[in-house]
C-alpha cells in the first residue's frame, strides 16, 4: 500500500467517525442541553446573583439621650439612601437582631452627645458596631456610616472643615461609570464556559467506556489520536456555538460594551475550549466509570474555576502556594482576555500571552488523555 | 422489616464506598478544597502593582510615594515617562493603577492650595481598582491632616471622623478566615451529600438493578430510608472531619452550641438528599441525574450568600433563594460558630430545611411508586 491511500484512508475513516460523533451529538438531548440550556440560566443567575454593589444595608440606631444634635444625626442616617434604619431606645433591644442577622450593623449615639456637641463638635463621640461575622459587609457598613457621619461633622463645623490639601482624582478606564456588571459579566462567561466544557466531554467518553463501545471503537482501525480528535471536534464546535449565545446574551440583554473583534473573541475562545474539553476527556478516561466521572467533574468542574480564577478573589492578594496553582486554571487566563475584548478592545500582546498558556494546560491534558487511552489496550 | 432495612443500608454504603477510586474522591478533594479555598477567598487587594509618571520636581511627590511604598498593600512602584507607557502597561495588565504629579504639586502645597493627584484606574478590574481607590485616599487625608495639625489645633482629638468609634463585633480584626471556613464547610457539605445521592436511583435504574429493588418485599418507604440513611452517616462524618480542622487547624472561635450545629447539619443533609433523591429519581439515565445535580449545585453556590451577600440581589432572587438549603444551613453554621447563635434563630432557619426535606423526600417517593405502577 502506498503512503497516499493510507493517508486517504486515514482521511476518510476520519471523516466517518466525526460524522458518527456529531450525529451523536445532535441526538443526545444532554449535549445541547449542556450547551445552550445551561449557560443561558448560570449566565442569568450570575447577571442578577452575583454583585458586590451593597444595596440597601439594615442598620440599628440607638438615641440614649434626646437632644438637638442626636435627632439631627438620626435623620442625616434616615435620609442616606445606603440604610434601612431601625430606631431604638435601648441596645439591648438590637442585639439580637444583630446576632440573628437582621441588621448589620449598631450606630450608638451616648447620652452625653449633645451637650459635647454644644460645647465642640468634634468632641462629640459616638460608635458604630458591626457584624464582623461577615467581614465584607461589615467594611461596607463602616465605610459607609463614615461618610455619613464626615457629611454630617462637615456640614455642622459650617465649612470651617480640614482643607483637604491632597486630593486624589480618580478616572477608570474602560469602565467610568464603575458597572460591577461590566466585568462581572465577561467573567462570568468564562466560568460558565468552563463549567460547560468540562461536563460535554466528562460524562460522555465514560458512558462509552463503561458501555463497552469504547473497546469496539479501540478494535477499529483507528488511532487514539484519531479517536480523542474525534471526540474534540464536535465538541468543540458545540462549545464555540455556546461562547457566541453567551456573547450575544452579555451584549444584547446585560448591554456589555464588545470593543474588541469577533476574531479576537474567536481565536480567545477557541484556545480555551482545549484545555476546558481536555479536562473533561481526562475525567471520563481516567476514571472509566460514568459514577467516579461525575463525582469528579462535579468536584473539579465549579469550584475551583469560580473560586481561584481571579473571578471574585484577586488572584495577586493570595498566599504564593495559591498563587502558583491559579496558573493550572485554565479560567485564569480566558477571564483578563474576556474583560479586555469586551471593554478595552484588541490587545494582542495580552491575548497572546493568555492563549499560549491555555494550550499549553490544554495540551497537557490531551497528552495525558492520549496516554491513558493507549494504557488501556494492553 | 429491620433486618431487610440494615441489609437496604449496607448495600448502598458499599455500592458508594467499595470503590476505591470513589473513597478517595469523598475524602480526599474536599479536604484540600478546604485548604485551598479558604487561603484563597480573600476580597483584600494587596500586592498591587503602581505606574508612576512624576513631572513634579518638589518633596511632595516623593513624599506622597514614600507613604504609598510603604503600604503595605503595595508591592511595586513603576516609573512611566508619560501617558502613552501608561495606556501601555494599563492595557497589558502590568499596572492597576498609575498616578500622575503634574508640575506644580508640590508648589501648589507650599502655597497651600489643593495639589492634585490624578489616578488612573484599570475599570476591567473595578472592584480592586474601587477599593485601592479607597486607600489612596486614606493616604492623601492623613497627609492633608498631618499638614493641617496647626488648623486644628482647637481639636487635640483630631478630625472628625476620629472621634466615631468602630467596634466589629464577633470578628473584632475583620479575619476573612472566620468568614469563609464555616462558610466552605457548608459547601462542601453540600457537594458531597449530591455526589452520594444524585446517581443512586439513575444507576440502579440503567444497571437494571432499581427493578430488582421494586419486585424485592421491600416498601417504598424502606427504599427510600435505605437511600436517605447511607448519605446522612457519610454526611455526618464528612461535616465532622471538616468541623475539626476548622477549630483546630484554622482556630475558628466556636461560641455556640455543638448540639443545635449537629441538628442543622442533619436537617441541612437531609434537605439536600431529599434534592439529590428527586433529582434521581426524576432521571432516566446517570448523565441526566448528573446534569440534574449540576444544574442543582451551581445555583445554589451562587444564591447561598457565600461569596457575594444576598442583601445585594433584587427583591425576587432574594425570595427565591427560600428553597435554597445551602443559604440556611450559612446562617446556623456562620452563627453557631461565631456568634452563639441561640436555640430560637437556630431553628428559625432549620424549619425552612425541613420543609424543603419533607417537599423533596416526598416528591421523590411518589415518583418510585408510579414507576412501580
Amino acid at each position: 500500500m502506498s503512503a497516499e491511500s493510507t493517508s486517504t484512508g486515514g482521511f476518510r475513516r476520519f471523516t466517518a467517525l466525526l460524522a458518527k460523533e456529531s450525529i451523536q451529538i445532535v441526538r443526545d438531548p444532554s449535549s445541547i442541553l449542556i450547551a445552550f440550556v445551561l449557560p443561558l440560566i448560570l449566565l442569568f443567575l450570575f447577571g442578577y446573583g452575583v454583585s458586590l454593589d451593597a444595596n440597601l444595608i439594615r442598620i440599628g440606631i440607638v438615641a440614649e439621650g434626646s437632644s438637638e444634635p442626636s435627632h439631627s444625626l438620626v435623620a442625616a442616617f434616615r435620609a442616606s439612601r445606603f440604610f434601612k434604619v431601625t430606631e431604638a431606645r435601648d441596645r439591648r433591644e438590637l442585639v439580637p437582631l444583630l446576632i440573628a442577622g437582621d441588621i448589620r450593623g449598631i450606630f450608638v449615639i451616648p447620652s452625653d452627645f449633645g451637650a459635647d456637641v454644644e460645647k465642640n463638635v468634634l468632641l462629640g463621640k459616638s460608635q458604630i458596631i458591626t457584624d464582623g461575622s461577615d467581614p465584607n459587609t461589615a467594611k461596607f457598613v463602616q465605610n459607609y456610616v463614615q461618610g455619613v457621619w464626615s457629611n454630617w461633622v462637615a456640614a455642622r463645623q459650617d465649612g470651617a472643615t480640614n482643607a483637604q490639601i491632597f486630593n486624589v482624582e480618580s478616572r477608570y478606564w474602560f469602565n467610568p461609570e464603575l458597572t460591577s456588571r461590566y466585568f462581572l459579566v465577561p467573567g462570568s462567561i468564562a466560568i460558565v464556559m468552563a463549567l460547560v466544557g468540562t461536563l460535554l466531554t466528562a460524562l460522555v467518553v465514560a458512558r462509552e467506556w463503561e458501555r463497552g463501545t469504547m473497546e469496539a471503537m479501540m478494535a477499529t482501525p483507528i488511532s487514539s489520536t484519531e479517536l480523542i480528535l474525534g471526540k474534540l471536534i464536535p465538541y468543540f464546535v458545540l462549545g464555540l456555538g455556546s461562547m457566541a449565545m453567551c456573547t450575544v446574551v452579555a451584549v444584547f440583554l446585560f448591554g456589555v460594551p464588545f470593543r474588541g473583534s469577533i476574531l479576537a473573541l474567536l481565536a480567545i475562545s477557541s484556545a480555551f475550549l482545549v484545555p476546558a474539553l481536555g479536562q473533561g476527556l481526562l475525567i471520563s478516561s481516567a476514571t472509566k466509570n460514568q459514577f467516579v466521572a461525575s463525582q469528579a467533574a462535579l468536584l473539579s468542574g465549579f469550584l475551583p474555576a469560580f473560586l481561584l480564577s481571579g473571578f471574585v478573589y484577586e488572584i495577586g492578594s493570595m498566599p504564593e502556594v495559591i498563587q502558583i496553582i491559579t496558573y493550572a486554571i485554565p479560567a485564569r487566563y480566558l477571564i483578563p482576555s474576556l474583560q479586555t475584548v469586551f471593554l478595552a478592545g484588541d490587545i494582542w500582546p495580552l491575548f497572546l500571552g493568555d492563549i499560549a498558556a491555555m494550550l499549553v494546560i490544554g495540551a497537557v491534558f490531551l497528552v495525558l488523555t492520549a496516554r491513558t487511552t493507549r494504557k488501556s489496550l494492553e | 422489616m429491620w433486618g431487610r432495612l440494615r441489609a437496604l443500608i449496607v448495600k448502598e454504603l458499599l455500592a458508594v464506598l467499595r470503590d476505591a477510586r470513589s473513597r478517595f474522591i469523598l475524602i480526599g478533594p474536599p479536604l484540600l478544597q478546604l485548604f485551598l479555598f479558604s487561603y484563597a477567598a480573600t476580597l483584600d487587594v494587596t500586592n498591587i502593582d503602581v505606574g508612576v509618571i512624576n513631572r513634579d520636581a518638589g518633596k511632595w511627590s516623593v513624599e506622597f510615594l514614600h507613604r504609598l511604598d510603604g503600604a503595605p498593600a503595595f508591592r511595586t512602584i513603576r516609573p512611566l515617562a508619560d501617558l502613552t507607557e501608561a495606556r501601555q502597561a494599563i492595557d497589558n495588565r502590568e499596572v492597576l493603577i498609575v498616578l500622575r504629579f503634574a508640575e506644580d504639586f508640590s508648589r501648589d502645597v507650599a502655597a497651600g492650595r489643593t495639589a492634585r493627584i490624578e489616578v488612573i484606574l484599570d475599570g476591567r478590574r473595578s472592584n480592586a481598582s474601587q477599593i485601592v481607590a479607597g486607600y489612596l485616599s486614606s493616604i492623601a487625608t492623613t497627609m492633608s491632616n498631618s499638614l493641617n495639625v496647626s488648623l486644628a489645633a482647637l481639636d487635640s482629638d483630631g478630625a472628625g471622623s476620629d472621634s466615631l468609634v468602630v467596634r466589629h463585633w464577633f470578628n473584632p480584626n475583620l479575619n476573612d478566615f472566620l468568614f469563609i471556613v464555616p462558610s466552605l464547610l457548608g459547601t462542601l457539605t453540600l457537594l458531597i451529600a449530591l455526589i452520594v445521592t444524585g446517581q443512586s436511583i439513575a444507576r440502579e435504574r440503567e444497571l437494571g438493578t432499581f427493578d430488582q429493588l421494586m419486585v424485592s418485599p421491600l416498601r417504598v418507604s424502606e427504599i427510600l430510608i435505605g437511600k436517605t440513611i447511607p448519605p446522612l452517616i457519610i454526611g455526618v462524618l464528612q461535616s465532622t472531619a471538616f468541623l475539626l480542622v476548622a477549630i483546630f487547624f484554622f482556630q475558628i472561635p466556636f461560641r455556640g452550641s455543638l448540639l443545635l450545629l449537629y441538628l442543622g447539619i442533619v436537617f441541612f443533609l437531609a434537605s439536600v438528599i431529599g434534592v439529590g433523591l428527586f433529582i434521581s429519581s426524576l432521571s432516566q439515565t446517570q448523565q441526566q441525574a448528573f446534569l440534574g445535580t449540576f444544574m442543582f449545585t451551581a445555583p445554589a453556590i451562587l444564591l447561598s450568600g457565600f461569596a457575594t451577600p444576598i442583601e445585594n440581589m433584587p427583591d425576587w432572587l432574594q425570595t427565591l433563594t427560600q428553597v435554597n438549603p445551602l443559604r440556611h444551613f450559612l446562617v446556623i453554621v456562620r452563627g453557631v460558630f461565631l456568634k452563639g447563635l441561640p436555640a430560637a434563630d437556630v431553628f428559625a432557619s432549620v424549619v425552612p430545611l425541613i420543609l424543603i426535606a419533607i417537599f423533596t423526600l416526598a416528591t421523590a417517593a411518589w415518583l418510585f411508586r408510579r414507576r412501580m405502577e
